[in-house]
């Protein structure tokens, strides 16, 4: 861990906690095609189909050939500094806050100049750097200039860590920490730099291998959570949701029927209860008064993470009452992040393909191992991505469903 | 009263509801707090799952309903201080008269005997209440009356602790019960009219493993008797001379159904002085 970034003081209680403010975030239709591939991690700008051209910012049209038909593809992001100023002024009380903020101009190995927001760890023009695609707290696409080498860690610039829901020397709830996930998350927050997790835990009487070593490790404090129940969720908020800073929603309920493979709906429902219903309880319960501590100093209340399922695209028949609820904790989710946005506060949705535990038991490798979960979630945090699909699985079913989802569809159905 | 008797007047309740209101005759809750808390029967995960209790407010004097506080439950029929009615049993699923709604009324007020099994129960979690433990404690308290209520009294009611409840290892629960013998003597012998608990079911932590499996649901409502579970204030009562009032409700079709369990206990009983 770099030692660039030391532990904030705490803060004084006699001065007022400062409300959130957000980076300029109005976009046409068309910028907005940037946001695709940032929520992935991916540089993407237009370039013609016709001639070849890229180009930056977003148009209509293309500069060079009028072409209309621009396709976003993704960018190697290596290119050359070849200007750099640094603000002291800004009307955007987001920047003024922030003042002074370094802003550089990129000339990309593709041919396009972009206006990037630029790492303090670049040297001074002319240097080689990496240009990235990067989410802000309004959750718009933001370009950002490293150097090209050594640790460019976003999270250990100063200014640019702004971009990122670095989970270092913040308090974590895991929701369920009883699980193989949920057991992989603590540690992973932990070695990740956490001030200490919250491991939730619900029925008392079931004591899964692995579970006894997570309640001793230094820094864990178990809470009683069981997410299924409005009032374990209100009192667990009600007593320490305002020192939350990253909810990891791991509550997870998964059985492997099909419509026709068990009678009735209560296996459905149970599923629907902790995915879906469980998010919405947390959501309710947790999301206002982190909302008010989106600019609580240093360790502000900064993300939210949802454990979903590549299945929430699209149906995977073989666990359908599953994928249903997935998709619907999806949607939840996707209100969540409209929500917290306004106090800067990210929704990172996790979209793992099968994990390798008991339930996908009968499904062929590759599968996910619990520790491979934890660390792209650890990695959402770092870094400053929303949408994460883990493992070779995820990925190939996320091109598929790009592709042509009702192709997916049928496949997926087979 | 024997049955040739002349019909009874209207002072046969007056003496009773005096009786209530003198303290003559107590009234003891043998019934735990229906709540998200009180732990919930375990089944193994891939097969079908009783829903624990859980309850979600309608409006609280709010927007949600302007001067009124209500709540929508949804649990089990197992669920808590609960009946359990014959047809839960695939024994008992040709019976007449054996779900929630059908049953006779009539066996909703009955008397109770209270076996004390705490000091075994408190030595060894898988105790088993055998034939010659009852044969032993009719010694002192005399025979079972037919058509009584048998309490197993094992102060399992008072562990607060949901796992210590629970009571699960990785071969499962510990918890005490009948063995099938006893079930067996309790029913052709004693012809009782049900076996009540304060553990999470009228059957051991490891009665899957006897034979029958579960032999106290398998035997009881394969003859048409019933099941109270999750008691608690057993020991309050005394071993012979108190009633039970444990309706369930009306479900139609019901298998059984969480209840209010209220135990009508002389003041003057030997017991009595006990706390």
């Amino acid at each position: 861990m770099s030692e660039t970034i030391k532990r904030p003081k705490r803060k004084n209680p006699i001065l007022k906690t400062r409300a959130p403010t957000l980076p300029p975030d109005r976009r046409s239709r068309i910028a907005l095609g940037l946001v695709r591939g940032a929520a992935l991690g991916n540089l993407e700008l237009q370039c013609c189909a016709a001639c070849g051209a890229v180009q930056y910012p977003p148009r209509e049209a293309c500069v060079r050939c009028l072409s209309a038909e621009l396709e976003w593809t993704v960018m190697s992001g290596r290119g050359e500094l070849v200007s750099e100023t640094t603000l002291h002024h800004s009307q955007e009380l987001f920047f003024r806050e922030r003042m002074p903020w370094r802003l550089g101009l990129v000339r990309l190995a593709e041919g396009v100049s972009l206006v990037v927001h630029l790492d303090a760890r670049c040297g001074p023009a002319p240097s080689p750097v990496i240009v990235e695609a990067v989410l802000d707290r309004a959750g718009q696409a933001a370009l950002v200039a490293k150097p090209d080498g050594g640790n460019t860690a976003l999270a250990d610039e100063p200014k640019l860590r702004n971009f990122t829901s670095d989970p270092r020397f913040r308090k974590v709830l895991v929701t369920d920490a009883k699980s193989a996930v949920g057991q992989a998350v603590v540690k992973a927050v932990l070695e990740a730099g956490a001030d200490l997790v919250w491991a939730g835990h619900c029925e008392p009487w079931k004591n899964p291998p692995g579970w006894p070593a997570i309640a001793e490790l230094p820094k864990v404090t178990l809470v009683p959570l069981d997410v299924t129940d409005t009032k374990s969720v209100n009192e667990l908020a009600a007593e320490l949701g305002f020192k939350v800073d990253i909810v990891i929603n791991t509550s997870e309920h998964h059985r492997t029927f099909g419509i026709f493979g068990r009678a009735g709906v209560e296996t459905a429902r149970a599923e629907m209860e902790t995915n879906c219903f469980g998010l919405l309880r947390l959501a309710q319960a947790f999301g206002p008064v982190m909302q008010s501590r989106g600019a609580d100093g240093e360790t502000s209340a900064v993300a939210w993470v949802n454990l979903l399922s590549i299945y929430a695209l699209s149906n995977f028949p073989q666990h359908a009452t599953y994928s249903a609820s997935m998709a619907a904790a999806l949607s939840v989710a996707q209100a969540l992040r409209a929500e917290m946005r306004v106090a800067g506060i990210r929704v990172i949705n996790i979209f793992p393909g099968p994990i390798d535990d008991e339930w996908n038991q009968l499904l062929l490798p590759p599968k996910l191992a619990p520790s491979a979960v934890a660390r792209a979630i650890v990695g959402a945090l770092k870094g400053s991505v929303e949408d994460v699909y883990p493992g070779d699985i995820a990925q190939d079913w996320l091109a598929r469903f790009r592709d042509n989802p009702k192709a997916l569809e049928r496949e997926l159905g087979r | 009263m024997k049955p040739h008797d002349p019909a009874p007047g209207p002072e046969i309740l007056a003496g009773f509801t005096a009786a209530l209101a003198t303290g003559a005759i107590r009234i003891i809750d043998l019934t735990q707090t229906l709540g998200p808390d009180f732990p919930s029967i375990v089944m193994p995960p891939e097969i079908g799952q009783s829903r624990a209790f859980r309850m979600e407010e309608i409006s609280r004097y709010d927007e949600r309903g302007g001067a009124w506080y209500w709540n929508n439950l949804s649990f089990g029929e197992h669920t808590g201080t609960h009946f359990d009615a014959p047809i839960h049993w695939v024994s008992g699923r040709d019976l007449p008269n054996s779900s929630t709604d059908t049953i006779p009324v009539a066996d909703f007020i009955a008397p109770a005997v209270v076996i004390d099994c705490s000091k075994e129960s408190a030595q060894d979690a898988d105790f088993l209440l055998t034939p010659d433990f009852i044969k032993a404690w009719e010694a002192v308290h005399g025979k079972i009356p037919p058509r009584c209520w048998v309490l197993m009294r094992t102060d399992w009611s008072k562990k607060t602790d949901p796992a210590a409840y629970q009571n699960f290892d990785d071969v499962g629960q510990h918890t005490p019960g009948p063995d099938p013998d006893a079930v067996r003597f309790l029913l052709n012998e004693r012809d009782v009219l049900g076996f009540g608990t304060e553990t999470i079911g009228t059957d051991a932590g490891q009665a899957a493993h006897f034979l029958p499996p579960y032999p106290c649901h398998y035997y009881m409502h394969g003859a048409g008797r019933y099941g109270l579970q999750c008691l608690t204030n057993l020991d309050l009562l005394p071993p012979t001379g108190s009633s039970l009032i444990a309706p369930p409700l009306k479900i139609q079709q019901g298998s059984g159904s969480p209840l209010r369990v209220l135990a009508l206990v002389p003041s003057n009983h030997a017991g009595a002085p006990r706390s």
